[in-house]
């Protein structure tokens, strides 16, 4: 880096600098300035220490969808730290029911005990948020207690159906429960239970139609599960999110024009919809150095919706696009995608997992309280 | 024809290339349809069975024909005579008439201990009280029968019927079943027999050639030999070499020009060099017939008297000789009413070889050219053993027959069926035992052969399957040769160019490649017909003298290596054979090719040679029409359809030397004579499942062959009702991402062993140095790489002679180790078994030996053998089985089941031979992650790549994302040489917004930035192998010692110690850690405190000398127990031993 003059040491930072540190370089075969440089004492005379008035007015976050079992959202202003945090707290570390003891008291079926758990284990469940946020507790100790260990049961028996025709070859005709679906566990409300997992809010499996096992006439399958609150580092069963991961926020940045069938090869370059086409203004094409002189009328590729792009690097692979185009991403603009697997909504995680990181920031603070003192 | 559902009718059916009967068909894309046709006929492990169905209908009735009578040497007017005999199918031993069901499944021998057998009849006619009496359906003894063979209860069940077997419709079959175990007769590959093959020893200067001559009678091996200019003949039961003129002129009728013209034709060269042998003749005084024999029958070995019974009547040397050249001396060329001309002709031709190899050495013969050898398969095997069997059987039925007519007052008629059944087990017995313990031994081929059979290895489909086609060398494995070892371009597309071990076996042990079938046998006579029949310029070979044999364009004959007729045109010969053959009127197995070296054409109709289909192609214009392809589509026609209409025909090693066969259409010209159906088919079946192999170093296809093996997967549709000594199961088995034709033709993908990862190629965290493999927690607590291990504990309960019984015992409840059985005394299923713990209660009487007549009563008490679980971690009773054998003596088998996640130290391995152990397993949320919120379920160093070239790796990984963005699995095809191009899926990557070379951008899951390079990414198949940890690892502070040296056990088995082997004891010596030393090799091992008498310098005991008889220099010391050993071990072969003992720091009272 070139020494800093004494000027610079007043002057703050210009627009185009600040583009430049907050963006990663997108090359053909590297991925460069990837590490964030917003700390106190990398910039000499610029002061990056941590201020909560700076972060609130530099962050926000807007909603692109928002389902149950899908939210995307963008943060912005934030640093790739927090935002790995909150994606780390989301995967490993928010409390989710799940199966953890299977009693097994008859299982005639091909499938295996051993295997036939780790199967129940893995479904998903779903029951009255109340419940599961301020009634459900960690299991202690070896005694069940109705605020810590949820009870299903599984009993079904494949018999022959009588009804069906005798040359009937599909298995799920011919006889009763040949498939064994997550819909056949049945919850029993212990205790308190009854009154938070009750009717609509009780302990269901999210999907239904979750294969457990198949089943020929005379086998049945017998058992009692326990489930309790667990978290996803432990097993990944514990983990409320299918996955949550992030994205930064692509930025095209066209340096040279880029015309006619050289524009359109370049939209096809992208996802449909990141590249538009434009027709070149009789302004733009009288503007001298522009590089659109003379090519009036013609289209010229522009960027629309940068944040539609993948990143496939497609465009940087032709010879024609070399040195028109500088491709990056914001470090600070987190596009985050958070798929629940139904027990949380997927916008509710994400406060979840805030909410959790306060906490461990409150006990860290207690720990150093507790250090210093 | 009723729907037999083998699996190959999915292929078949609709062109399984995604293709529908409306699509338009190319010769080109499509021909590779005729493989799985021809994969239904013949191929694979079709091979074994045609050769044991050959075996069971013509080759044992020859058998009998051959040997069908038995006279008695007492009474001349008795006679036996064996009509017919068949081999019945599988039946119960232990049945009774009166049940209905005698036919035994495969699955019931298998679980009961039981052999897959067969009941043997014969119809037999013989004389009694002077009349005739004909036998139908005398029972002879049982033959192991081969599953799927026409014999057995599996040949054309329908999947139904197959499955209400307990049996797997897609196992191969071709093995047997011998007590329970399955045994398969390994393919033997040897030199080829009744052929002339000229070698040269260039050190010594000697060239000979020689043949194997065998007959159903005896095995010997002729040679003529070329050493310093003079020719003899060379033969075991010569004493020493015979001129070959001698040997010529012995022949009778053959004066010395007519030995030179047969011999040397009319070529001044050949006939300089031989001209000296007529010299050796008359050195010794040879000049006639007589004479002649008389020097051969002096030199015959004594003690080579043959025939089998009675005395031998006393011949002179002249008979010895006679026989010695009719019945030994090249033993394959009959004589016929003492007319030796072709046993003539045939030594002229060897000593002819001979001479031409000394003046031209490329004509010496290649040893290794898979032209000259022959595969024994299981059948030819089974007739070997059986004729054996069968001439002892009538030789001990004929002995008792003999015995019972020397009685002169004897009382009832002789009955000759009571006679037969008295020996009928032997057969049978015989037969079982050889495949059980794999010892071959045939008296009157002197052979002897160990490890012919092995036990099927059901580690995997795959390790079965390529049991099945393997080919065992007579090589020994230890001589240092590299020219059987080595590669032989004829191997071409008939064995795999992959598929041999790495190590001593190497190159020695081989398999059959995909389109691979080995010949049986075709009679020869019809043949000789036909070479008549066919051209009228061919003549018996009988009417030429040596002159015209060997003229300029006059071409030999030889059926099977004999000299048999003479031709002027041999191309129209051939080429009127040929076509007889392509319209079927001659065996398609039949082989003829011209050798202009020598100026013969030979026709082969033996059994074992390896010949392989291909598309006839005729004035530049290839036979297949699509049409034809047309009419495979709609199931109209079969390959042998297509061989009858002269499509397509079978070409053996050597035809294809004479054939120009080009690999792709396009390519054809008009001198080609055959077109490749698929290039792909030069592998076999086990390399076929590697993706892109063409692109892998070659080492590397070999090194997956060996590792496909051992993978962990399906093994068959069974394997839950079969209880195996040792099974591996994959709980989530998946089909390959990227297949190829041949994992489909082998139904690979429906018996997958192996689970398709998403693999990251990059460094992470340094545990993934040499070949380590980072995994995903989150992927293993999902159920990647989960398996079960289940073992087999059996026990059976005797009955002892004694007359008492094992039995099962009650458990005794306040046992702590009895927690799990059940009030019989069995295991309950379901329980978890820890280690120590009973399984099966079983007692066994304390009293084994007393008789229990008179007073010898001996103890009622019962001695505890129970079986236990002696490993350390807990597994599951799976299950309990409890059975009868044939032996009427109850068996108890118990099944534990283990379910296992990987674990550090487990080895995975792709398909490209990159095997690794897992170094760390890393929480979901440490991961990288694509864009697309992807985390590896492995990651794999980038280092593994530049030295192994394995760029089929990348391709598939490569080829596996685009088919799995584009949402087919049926894309992406990785056979070798007809892949799917790489480009169309670089494009359906862009397409689908992913980088063209599958590199994409990650961010580190631990600091949430993004990495500084691209990271290539994708499902790559990986294979779990069945090393692991759990079955590894070991430890010991103290345990067990061995009695006899009182130093602590070997081998983990034995819970034994970690030896400090001579090496470290080196490093240990010298760094002078003698101390350590000293505990290490004496304290922590075998110390011991012994007592020696300083004195007499001998052991004492008790501080007492019993030599001196004193106590008084008695000293204690200690000493490795292994050095006290050796002391008296010296002290009882009379060496004597004195120990004298010195103070290192003497005693200050002494001084």
């Amino acid at each position: 880096m070139a020494p800093s003059t004494k000027a610079q040491w007043a002057q703050p930072p210009s627009k185009e600098e600040l583009e430049r540190r907050n963006t990663v370089n997108i090359n053909k075969e590297t991925v460069t300035n990837t590490v964030s440089t917003d700390f106190p004492g990398h910039f000499p005379g610029e002061d990056h220490a941590f201020s909560i008035d700076r972060f609130q007015s530099g962050f926000d976050i807007t909603f692109h969808q928002n389902d149950q079992f899908h939210a995307s959202f963008s943060l912005v202003g934030i640093d790739a730290s927090l935002a790995n945090a909150f994606r780390r707290i989301l995967i490993a570390e928010i409390p989710t029911l799940a199966i953890e003891n299977v009693f097994i008291t008859n299982n005639t079926s091909v499938i295996q005990d051993e295997v036939l758990a780790h199967r129940l284990g893995l479904i998903p469940f779903k029951g009255g948020r109340e419940g599961l946020r301020n009634f459900l507790r960690f299991k202690k100790g070896e005694d069940a207690q109705d605020y810590d260990t949820v009870q299903l049961d599984l009993n079904v028996t494949c018999t022959v159906n009588t009804d069906a025709s005798p040359n009937e070859t599909d298995p799920l005709k011919a006889y009763h429960n040949a498939h064994v679906y997550a819909k056949d566990i049945t919850f029993t409300p212990q205790g308190r239970q009854e009154q938070y997992f009750s009717g609509e809010d009780a302990i269901v499996p999210v999907n239904p139609d979750i294969l457990i096992a198949k089943m020929r006439p005379r086998q049945t399958i017998e058992l009692s599960m326990y489930m309790n609150l667990g978290v996803g580092s432990d097993h990944s069963k514990f983990s409320p999110v299918a996955t949550a991961s992030y994205r930064l926020m692509p930025t095209i940045k066209i340096t040279k024009p880029i015309i006619g069938a050289d524009a359109q090869k370049f939209a096809n370059c992208f996802p449909e919809g990141v590249i538009g086409l434009e027709k070149v203004s009789k302004k733009e094409a009288g503007q001298r150095g522009s590089g659109y002189e003379g090519h009036a009328g013609e289209l010229k590729a522009v960027v629309v919706d940068p944040m539609r792009d993948t990143v496939s690097r497609e465009c940087l692979r032709h010879e024609e696009f070399e040195g028109k185009v500088q491709l990056g991403r914001r470090r600070d603009h987190f596009i985050f995608s958070v798929e629940s697997t139904g027990q949380w909504d997927s916008d509710e995680l994400f406060l979840e997992a805030v909410k959790k990181l306060k906490q461990k920031c409150k006990k860290l603070e207690d720990q150093v309280d507790n250090m210093v003192r | 024809m009723p729907f037999v559902d083998d699996g190959f009718e999915a292929l078949l059916e609709p062109f399984y290339n995604g293709k529908k009967l409306t699509d338009p068909i190319s010769t080109k894309e499509d021909k590779f349809q005729l493989l799985p046709a021809f994969l239904k006929v013949k191929g694979l492990v079709k091979q074994h069975i045609d050769s044991y169905n050959f075996f069971v209908e013509h080759e044992i009735k020859e058998i009998v024909r051959a040997n069908r009578t038995i006279r008695s040497d007492v009474d001349s007017n008795f006679w036996l005579e064996f009509r017919d005999i068949r081999v019945l199918r599988p039946r119960r031993q232990d049945h009774a008439d009166i049940k209905t069901r005698k036919e035994v499944s495969p699955m019931e021998c298998r679980l009961r201990d039981m052999t897959y057998a067969a009941p043997i009849e014969v119809d037999i006619v013989y004389i009694r009280d002077k009349q005739k009496i004909s036998r139908k359906n005398v029972p002879l003894g049982r033959m192991p029968v081969m599953l799927k063979s026409s014999r057995c209860w599996l040949s054309g069940a329908t999947n139904a019927q197959m499955e209400s077997m307990n049996e797997c419709p897609l196992d191969p079959g071709g093995y047997f079943i011998i007590n329970g175990t399955e045994k398969v007769i390994l393919i033997q590959e040897q030199l080829s027999k009744n052929r002339v093959i000229v070698e040269a020893d260039e050190k010594n200067n000697i060239i000979t050639a020689s043949c194997t001559s065998s007959t159903h009678e005896r095995k010997s091996k002729t040679s003529v030999t070329l050493k310093k200019d003079k020719i003899t003949l060379v033969h075991n039961v010569l004493v020493e070499n015979i001129p070959i003129v001698i040997v010529l002129k012995a022949m009778g009728g053959l004066s010395d020009y007519e030995i030179m013209q047969l011999v040397a034709g009319s070529d001044g060269r050949y006939q300089d060099e031989f001209v000296i042998n007529f010299d050796e003749a008359t050195r010794v005084g040879v000049f006639t017939q007589q004479q002649a024999l008389e020097y051969i029958g002096a030199r015959v070995k004594m003690g080579s008297k043959r025939g089998q019974f009675g005395p031998m009547p006393r011949r002179n040397n002249i008979e010895d000789g006679l026989d010695a050249l009719s019945n030994l001396v090249v033993a394959h060329v009959p004589i016929e009413g003492l007319d030796f001309y072709p046993k003539a002709i045939y030594l002229a031709m060897m000593t002819r070889k001979v001479l031409m190899a000394s003046q031209n050495t490329k004509l010496v013969d290649d040893r290794d050219f898979v032209g000259n050898k022959r595969l024994e398969l299981a059948g030819q095997l089974l007739s070997l053993l059986f004729e054996d069997h069968f001439k002892r059987f009538m030789g001990e039925v004929k002995l008792s027959i003999d015995k019972f007519l020397k009685k002169h007052n004897r009382g009832v008629a002789l009955d000759a069926v009571q006679m037969v059944s008295n020996h009928a087990n032997t057969i049978g017995m015989g037969i079982n035992r050889a495949i059980q313990t794999g010892n071959w031994t045939v008296k009157r081929f002197n052979m002897n052969r160990a490890g012919v059979t092995h036990v099927l290895s059901r580690l995997s489909y795959i390790s079965a399957l390529g049991m099945m086609t393997r080919i065992s060398s007579q090589f020994e494995k230890t001589r240092k040769v590299s020219g059987p070892r080595a590669l032989q371009p004829s191997q071409w597309g008939m064995l795999c160019t992959s598929d041999t071990p790495e190590g001593e076996a190497c190159g020695l042990v081989k398999n059959l490649a995909l389109m691979t079938h080995i010949t049986t046998n075709v009679e020869e006579e019809p043949v000789k017909r036909w070479v008549f029949t066919l051209d009228a310029g061919v003549e018996p070979i009988r009417n030429f003298s040596g002159a015209e044999m060997h003229r300029e364009g006059n071409f030999m004959i030889h059926i099977n290596g004999t000299p048999f007729a003479l031709t002027r045109y041999p191309k129209r010969f051939a080429h009127k054979f040929r076509t007889m053959r392509r319209r079927g009127w001659i065996s398609p197995f039949v082989s003829i090719n011209i050798n202009t070296h020598f100026n013969a054409v030979h026709i082969a109709t033996d059994e074992g040679r390896i010949c392989r289909p291909y598309i006839i192609v005729k004035n530049g214009q290839q036979k297949l029409k699509p049409e034809h392809l047309r009419l495979l589509q709609m199931g109209r026609a079969t390959f042998d359809d297509f061989l009858r209409k002269g499509v397509v025909e079978y070409l053996d090693v050597n035809e294809e030397n004479d054939a120009l066969i080009t690999i792709y259409e396009d390519q054809i010209t008009q001198s080609t004579t055959h077109l490749e159906i698929e290039p792909f088919t030069i592998l076999g079946a086990v390399a076929g499942l590697i993706p892109f192999p063409h692109h892998n170093q070659s080492p590397r296809n070999t090194y997956q062959c060996a590792m496909g093996k051992q993978a962990i997967g399906a093994i068959a549709y069974n394997q839950f009702n079969r209880i195996d000594t040792l099974l591996y199961t994959l709980v989530y088995p998946q089909r390959p991402m990227v297949i190829s034709k041949t994992i489909q033709l082998v139904h690979y993908d429906k018996l997958p062993a192996g689970q398709n990862a998403t693999v990251v190629v990059m460094s992470y965290s340094g545990y993934d140095i040499e070949d380590a493999l980072v995994l995903n927690k989150a992927s293993i607590d999902r159920g990647f790489g989960r398996c079960q291990v289940f073992r087999k504990y059996a026990t059976e309960l005797i009955k002892l002679p004694n007359g008492k019984k094992d039995r099962m015992g009650n458990p005794d409840y306040t046992l702590e180790k009895h927690a799990i059985l059940d009030v019989d005394g069995l295991a309950t299923v379901g329980y978890q078994v820890k280690s120590g713990e009973v399984m099966v209660k079983k007692e066994t009487p304390e009293d084994q030996t007393s008789t229990g007549i008179g007073l010898d009563r001996g103890s009622n008490m019962f001695r505890d053998a129970s079986i236990s679980y002696r490993i350390p971690d807990p597994a599951y009773i799976d299950k309990v089985m409890l059975s009868r054998t044939e032996k009427d003596s109850m068996v108890v088998k118990v099944q534990t089941r283990q379910t296992r996640r990987p674990e550090l130290g487990d080895k995975f391995s792709s398909r490209h031979g990159q095997k690794g152990v897992v170094g760390i397993i890393v929480d979901q949320e440490d991961m990288p992650f694509a864009d697309s919120g992807v985390t590896p379920d492995i990651i794999m160093n980038p280092h593994g790549f530049p030295s192994r070239m394995t760029v089929g790796k990348l391709l598939e990984c490569l080829t596996g994302k685009a088919s799995i963005v584009h949402g087919r699995p049926d894309y992406g095809f990785g056979d070798a040489f007809r892949s799917h191009p790489l480009e169309e899926m670089s494009k359906v990557l862009v397409d689908h917004g992913f980088s063209w070379e599958g590199k994409d951008y990650f961010t580190s899951g631990i600091t949430g930035e993004p990495l500084e390079a691209y990271i290539f990414n994708g499902p790559i198949y990986y294979q779990r192998l069945k090393h692991m940890v759990q079955d590894k690892m070991h430890s010991r502070a103290h345990g067990p010692m061995a009695i006899l040296t009182r130093q602590p056990t070997e081998g983990r088995s034995r819970d034994g110690g970690l030896r400090l082997g001579e090496m470290e004891r080196d490093c240990l010596i010298a760094y002078g850690a003698s101390q350590l030393l000293l505990e290490r090799l004496m304290i922590s091992s075998d110390g011991t405190e012994i007592d020696i008498c300083q004195q007499c310098g001998l052991f004492g005991y008790k501080g007492y000398c019993h030599t001196c008889k004193s106590t008084r220099e008695v000293a204690k010391m200690t000493m490795p127990y292994a050095a006290k050993l050796l002391v008296q071990e010296l002290i009882s072969m009379n060496v004597g031993v004195r120990l004298q003992l010195e103070d290192e720091f003497p005693h200050p009272k002494q001084v």
